[in-house]
């Protein structure tokens, strides 16, 4: 259970984010969606602790997210950015194993079998280097890295930003099959209407660090909080999947 | 990584590994100070009752004195008027037994009047000086196009250039110094006029100079003495009264002649001493003077040691004293600069300034002040090249990093130091490779290494001495070169090797 209340950044006179209260829907998938600097990425790096909010208190699982408490409760969030995130001197299994490992957690082989079955790598794959890898394969490791521990919470930010058509709807269909599976509560980033439709149960739809209307995909196609969330989705070029 | 371990630490303690008395005499960079320095080595080697050490050409005059009075030699052979009033300051000439009253404060004397007067002189061209019509200093006024070549030495001393120029109000600005061994083939080339000399120079006959008269009496006495710590006579009576011997024993034409041996046949200082003693000749094979005789001379696999302690010793250090301070630069925005602005400062002081500052604060010349000099040289490459490396961490990767929740040590080490150790590795390998040419420097305060060569061959103006301790060092820095390329492929992560650190996509 992840919840915001009158959460604030600045830097500066720049406004990345206006006061935001929300409760995140536990073992769902909400989306974030807006232009660039919108402050959907804000939010995300908020709710992972890497920065700290001006005004207002983030709740994780009933603890309040501080500097202290922010490296251990990151252990049961993971976390997917653009490309995988993946550290380039490192083999893909060692990405993946790089926190369990330290943590001197059991069962690794285990796990790490598990996750490839899931997201569909192969065993030669976990022994490349990213530079190695094609960018699908990269994110799918960023995925099982996000993975290891088992986290209740998945934060993913434009995780498929980076790849081809192709790929790109090939790994939507898993992630989605992946969370429903999973029963994560999942928060994704995306500036994709498309993608959001596809994923969101829950979308909100945010302008220049202002959350302008939270709902169902329904909610924001037939009654548009502004005019600007209708401009917003009729802008997208993408033809939306059927829902 | 054991066996680098293994091999420093036998290299800083390799040389320590002997005991017993030792007489430790010290000399100054150029010939004559080089032969008086073994002739009072082997005088006192003639009672055995303590080992003797020669520290030859070490720096200057003040390198000599720090070292004089910190213990670290014993004695040296040094001219009355140099104590007289670089010294001791002294405005007038004073007497022996006055100097000795003005050292004892010090816990130094002067004693062993060695019977010769080498005093500073200028000296020109013969053919010049006929040509011109030079036989005086004061004729020098008249010819103010005249260029000058003075030493560092003699342009610093104040009964050097300063005083000639205002005794005979000579129309000339001050010059940029000139190396004393190199002066005489700058008089050759016809590069410069007039040099400062000494009068026992063997080269004044050989390249054809004439030496000005010093018609108003500037240039005090420089009786060759030797300058001592008191006690000596108490630590090695017997050896001390064997130096009583060497009184009144040399004449100005019999240092002449010992140092033209030195510098116009070649012979070496230590026969040049016995032969002068009369101790025998027939130890030595022929005094041969071939570039490659010279580099494989006997003393090439103690200066090779020597040289490696200096540069690898020093190395040790400053990696394990930059690398943490690169980190800290790099995470502490605020001492970043002040870190990057001291290591660079450092860097920009002149080695033989360093050396001569160091030798009063350390108390001691030779291994170890040379250590402290090369470890701060060494340190703004591996301070830098940790600091900019971990700054150019890409964002995503400092976050991916961070996000996993990693501990801020575990992250430095399993992920960032990693990442940047190509570039840690690239400073490391600057700082090895600038070492060895830095710490030919060394040999001026006594440390040893190829610089000893490169010191006796500018004093000599020994090409292939000179030469016999350049290229050593030059193939050392390239074996270095080449040793830390190797070290890459060994120490870089597979998944970083020919390629940048980024994470862009494909």
């Amino acid at each position: 259970m992840i919840t915001v209340t009158g959460v604030a950044k600045s830097y500066g006179q720049r406004v990345v984010l206006q006061a935001l209260t929300h409760g995140f829907k536990p073992g769902a998938t909400t989306v974030l969606i807006g232009p660039s600097g919108c402050g959907k990425s804000t939010l995300l790096r908020l709710l992972m602790g890497l920065i700290t909010p001006d005004t207002g208190s983030i709740l994780i699982d009933d603890q309040v997210l501080t500097a202290h408490n922010a490296q251990t409760l990151r252990h049961r969030m993971g976390y997917v950015i653009q490309d995988g995130g993946l550290f380039p001197h490192l083999t893909a299994r060692e990405n993946i194993l790089l926190l369990a490992t330290f943590l001197k957690r059991a069962a690794l082989a285990d796990r790490l079998a598990e996750l490839a079955h899931l997201v569909q790598l192969s065993q030669g794959d976990l022994d490349r280097y990213p530079s190695q890898l094609s960018g699908g394969q990269r994110q799918r490791v960023g995925l099982m890295r996000a993975l290891m521990l088992d986290p209740p919470v998945l934060l993913l930010d434009e995780p498929l930003g980076a790849l081809d058509p192709i790929t790109r709807s090939q790994l939507q269909a898993q992630l989605k099959a992946i969370f429903a599976q999973l029963l994560k509560t999942v928060i994704l980033v995306t500036h994709d209407m498309g993608e959001a439709a596809y994923f969101g149960a829950e979308i909100l739809l945010m302008r220049a660090g202002e959350v302008l209307q939270t709902g169902s995909l329904e909610d924001l196609l037939e009654r548009p909080a502004q005019p600007y969330v209708r401009d917003f989705i009729r802008a997208q070029r993408s033809p939306l999947p059927p829902l | 990584m054991k066996w680098v371990w293994i091999i420093s630490v036998w290299l800083l303690f390799a040389p320590w590994v002997q005991a017993q008395e030792t007489l430790t005499i010290g000399s100054k960079r150029f010939t004559e100070s080089y032969i008086l320095g073994e002739i009072i080595k082997q005088q006192a080697a003639t009672v055995p009752e303590a080992q003797g050490v020669h520290r030859q050409g070490l720096g200057n005059t003040g390198i000599l004195f720090s070292a004089l009075k910190s213990g670290s030699i014993d004695l040296y052979p040094e001219y009355t008027g140099t104590i007289d009033q670089e010294l001791l300051k002294n405005p007038q000439p004073h007497t022996l037994s006055q100097l000795n009253a003005q050292l004892l404060p010090l816990g130094l004397g002067v004693a062993v009047p060695l019977g010769f007067n080498n005093t500073y002189a200028l000296a020109v061209r013969a053919d010049d000086a006929k040509r011109l019509n030079l036989r005086r200093i004061s004729d020098l006024a008249q010819h103010p196009d005249l260029r000058l070549g003075l030493s560092q030495e003699f342009l610093g001393r104040q009964d050097g250039w300063p005083g000639v120029k205002r005794r005979y109000a000579l129309p000339f600005n001050t010059p940029k110094g000139l190396d004393h061994g190199l002066a005489y083939e700058a008089m050759a080339a016809k590069q410069v006029d007039v040099i400062d000399v000494y009068t026992t120079d063997a080269k004044i006959p050989r390249y054809q100079l004439q030496i000005l008269e010093d018609d108003r009496g500037f240039f005090p006495v420089y009786d060759a003495v030797l300058l001592y710590r008191l006690d000596l006579p108490q630590r090695l009576p017997q050896s001390w009264a064997a130096l009583q011997q060497l009184t009144g024993m040399i004449t100005a034409e019999q240092m002449s002649g010992l140092n033209a041996q030195a510098e116009l046949e070649g012979i070496s200082f230590a026969q040049i001493a016995r032969t002068f003693l009369n101790l025998g000749t027939t130890q030595d094979p022929p005094q041969t003077n071939s570039f490659w005789d010279q580099l494989w001379g006997e003393d090439f696999g103690r200066l090779t040691q020597e040289h490696l302690v200096l540069v690898f010793g020093s190395l040790v250090f400053s990696i394990l004293v930059g690398i943490p301070l690169g980190i800290w630069a790099a995470r502490v925005p605020t001492v970043a600069q002040g870190i990057l602005a001291v290591v660079g400062v450092v860097q920009t002081i002149p080695s033989l300034a360093l050396l001569a500052f160091l030798i009063p604060l350390l108390q001691q010349i030779g291994t170890l002040p040379a250590l402290v000099a090369l470890f701060l040289y060494a340190l703004l490459p591996i301070v830098r090249n940790t600091y900019t490396g971990l700054t150019e961490i890409p964002p995503q990767l400092q976050e991916s990093a961070l996000a996993l929740g990693l501990p801020n040590f575990a992250r430095l080490r399993l992920i960032e130091l990693p990442l940047v150790a190509p570039s840690i590795l690239a400073g490391i390998k600057t700082s090895a490779v600038i070492n060895v040419g830095t710490a030919t420097i060394a040999a001026f305060i006594g440390a040893g290494g190829y610089g000893e060569r490169i010191a006796a061959g500018l004093a000599l103006n020994d090409n292939a001495m000179l030469l016999a301790g350049a290229i050593p060092a030059a193939l050392l820095a390239l074996a270095i070169q080449f040793g830390f390329e190797l070290l890459d492929r060994w120490l870089i992560p597979k998944g970083l090797q020919n390629q940048k650190i980024s994470n862009t996509a494909d």
